[in-house]
């Protein structure tokens, strides 16, 4: 047992947090520098992280990636089109052509579509979709602004068409893959939203003293730093589980790492706010902005409670 | 990266298996019996070769990754046998600052079960701010002699011998003043008093009160003024990941709820789930630190950070089994019951945040 990250992956890690801390919006103002925007996608579509699964990344890497680009708010689109890309991948696995209709997701160019929506759709034209074992291919219409503002969603374009069939097995690890990288968007998210409040509390003074001195506000980030790494420890699990473990036990690692992160990260971006007092529940504090992406990221490929099981036949 | 046993834990594991299989189920795991029966469990293990596993050879230890420790966890809580005698914090303790001749001398039978220890470090008066301790050492002759009152001691009234702070200097600042000691147990001077805890057991805690009992000089751990240095080893590792090894009892206690709640027809209750999600993430928490400690990361401020995640999960079990059973199972009321005392032993919860606010996270103090 030995479940360090190994030295590509720690300098992955790395390499995204610079992308991420160097182009990603360091405001709520900055959302709206297109300027800054475009960079920051030719900077990702360089780095070719978008078809990481088809260049034979483990889950491990997709979700240090995730992590790391919510962390820094990225508001252009990564967990779609690489959930794109391990629908694609798993098709052309066996060396086969790729079928009519992938030519957007084999350039990293599609998102996928989740009950009849395109996510994370920002500037992409493909999607492709999972119903059943069954993988459909269309195009991306309208965007739009939605509850996360660093990331827009999409009408479908036009009916949907069949390009091919996943074996059970297959489907079932994309949905692992799905939990992993959504939950990971949220501990990025999370650990923004820490970061940002301890620093406010480092710099706000009341009563004469930084406030975080005072135990009731130090304890409330103890707790969430307590929180940031238990989610951590069970989401390294589960992204590993994506390729190593049976399609079945990925799944439940998956749904008990998303149901753990969603609780902490949503607990987390409260305190966050709390700790921001009242700038905290203005727009122009980032804080909301780490929350929302933590409750869109949670819809998104949701897990509960019921789906955890507890050993009983 | 890798999250199964390699082949030669695996071989490990199996070994331990076969061997609880044959030699566990005479052991309590809980209650009052387990208390009596600690140290014939400790001599057990030891003998099986399974005590020990990551301490030194020469003091009879097995010279193993701290991993394995945590698979003998496993296996113990998958077994329903007892926990391993925590003693891995002493160990340490001396390890650190003791001479190599009070090492010699004493951890050989500390790892081998012929002399069981307890920790004389809490007081009545001394509780978060063990700074303030009372209990004094006062030098006659070759000797120290000793006065003050000790609570919380586990295992006091079967110890052979106690690992004692007490203040030697009272004119230097509180922190500066504080020696450790090897005090006999068994000499006039040294008086036990049980208490009786709120889940009902009365032989886990003890207090000892110290009235002139006498400890050799060269039974000293370290030099004078070195107390507080042992102290915070010994707390530090209390809060280690192979010291919250035993977390695997939780996982099995919630699975055991789930039975009796699905066999009683009702919905498993969400504290239960939850709990369960808990503490799954506990026993992959505990990989990911023993994999750190495989850098040498060993024994720092996350100490603090991996108490407080073991607590919550240990509470949330506690309120699952009250959720399942409510007051009607005796022994789940008490696993809830005991659960209460996690966020106190070992440093409470709140000495925890604040170690977290201080030390990792670098908020000020005011």
């Amino acid at each position: 047992m030995d479940v360090r990250l190994t030295t590509e992956q720690r300098e992955l890690r790395d390499a995204a947090a610079r992308l991420a801390d160097d182009l990603g919006p360091g405001s709520v103002l900055d959302l709206a520098d297109d300027d800054r925007a475009a960079r920051l996608e030719k900077a990702i579509a360089a780095t070719g992280w978008r078809t990481l699964r088809s260049d034979g990344a483990s889950g491990v890497e997709v979700a240090l990636v995730a992590e790391e680009f919510a962390r820094g708010l990225i508001d252009v689109p990564f967990v779609g089109p690489v959930l794109a890309d391990d629908l694609y991948a798993r098709l052309t696995a066996a060396g086969e052509p790729a079928p009519e209709g992938l030519e957007t997701a084999a350039a990293g160019a599609a998102t996928v579509a989740v009950d009849g929506i395109a996510v994370d759709a920002k500037g992409l034209r493909g999607l492709l979709a999972l119903e059943g074992t069954q993988v459909l291919a269309g195009g991306v219409g309208v965007t739009v602004e939605g509850v996360d503002l660093t990331r827009l969603t999409g009408e479908v374009a036009g009916p949907l068409t069949a390009v091919g069939e996943l074996d059970a097995e297959a489907a079932l690890r994309w949905h692992a893959l799905a939990l992993v990288a959504t939950a990971a968007d949220m501990l990025g998210a999370a650990r923004g939203g820490q970061a940002l409040a301890v620093e406010y509390a480092k710099v706000r003074q009341q009563y004469g003293h930084a406030i975080g001195s005072y135990q009731a506000i130090a304890h409330l980030l103890a707790e969430a730093l307590a929180l940031v790494e238990g989610s951590v420890s069970v989401l390294r699990h589960a992204a590993w589980a994506v390729d190593e473990l049976s399609a079945v036990e990925a799944v439940q690692a998956a749904l008990v790492a998303k149901v753990y992160t969603e609780r902490a990260a949503r607990t987390i971006c409260e305190t966050s706010i709390q700790v921001h007092g009242g700038i905290g529940n203005t727009w122009e504090c980032l804080a909301h902005v780490f929350l929302r992406r933590v409750l869109t990221s949670a819809e998104l490929f949701p897990a509960s409670l019921e789906e955890i099981d507890l050993g009983l036949s | 990266m890798d999250f199964r046993d390699s082949p030669e834990e695996a071989a490990f594991r199996a070994r331990l298996r076969a061997w609880l299989a044959e030699h566990a189920g005479e052991f309590k795991a809980s209650g009052d019996d387990y208390w009596h029966q600690a140290g014939r469990w400790h001599t057990a293990l030891y003998e099986g070769g399974f005590f020990g596993l990551s301490w030194p050879k020469r003091f009879g230890g097995h010279d193993l990754a701290p991993v394995y420790d945590v698979i003998l966890d496993e296996e113990l809580a998958i077994a329903g046998a007892p926990p391993r005698p925590s003693l891995g914090y002493l160990a340490h303790g001396l390890g650190r600052h003791a001479s190599e001749e009070v090492q010699q001398r004493f951890l050989p039978g500390m790892i081998n079960g012929t002399e069981r220890w307890c920790q004389g470090f809490s007081e009545p008066g001394a509780g978060s701010d063990l700074a303030s301790l009372t209990t004094r050492a006062e030098l006659d002759g070759d000797e120290y002699v000793i006065h003050g009152h000790k609570i919380w001691t586990s295992y006091s009234d079967v110890a052979d011998l106690c690992l004692v702070l007490a203040r030697t200097d009272p004119d230097v600042p509180r922190h500066k003043g504080v020696s450790g000691f090897i005090v006999s147990m068994h000499q006039p001077g040294v008086e036990q008093r049980p208490l009786k805890m709120i889940n009902g057991v009365s032989a886990e805690f003890g207090q000892v009160v110290f009235d002139g009992a006498r400890v050799p000089a060269a039974n000293m751990v370290g030099k004078p003024g070195d107390g507080w240095k042992l102290a915070m080893t010994v707390v530090g590792h209390e809060r280690e990941p192979s010291t919250l090894g035993f977390s695997a009892r939780y996982g099995k206690l919630v699975r055991s709820l789930a039975q009796t709640a699905d066999a009683a027809g009702g919905k498993v209750p969400d504290d239960l789930r939850w709990a369960a999600v808990q503490a799954e993430m506990l026993r992959l928490h505990v990989r990911r630190r023993l994999s750190e400690q495989l850098d040498g990361v060993t024994h720092t401020s996350d100490g603090s950070l991996d108490k407080l995640l073991m607590t919550w999960v240990e509470q949330s079990v506690g309120h699952a089994a009250l959720a399942v059973t409510g007051t009607r199972d005796r022994e789940n009321l008490e696993a809830y019951l005991y659960s209460r005392a996690q966020s106190v032993m070992g440093g409470t919860s709140q000495i925890q945040k604040n170690i977290i606010a201080g030390r990792i996270l670098g908020l000020p103090t005011s």
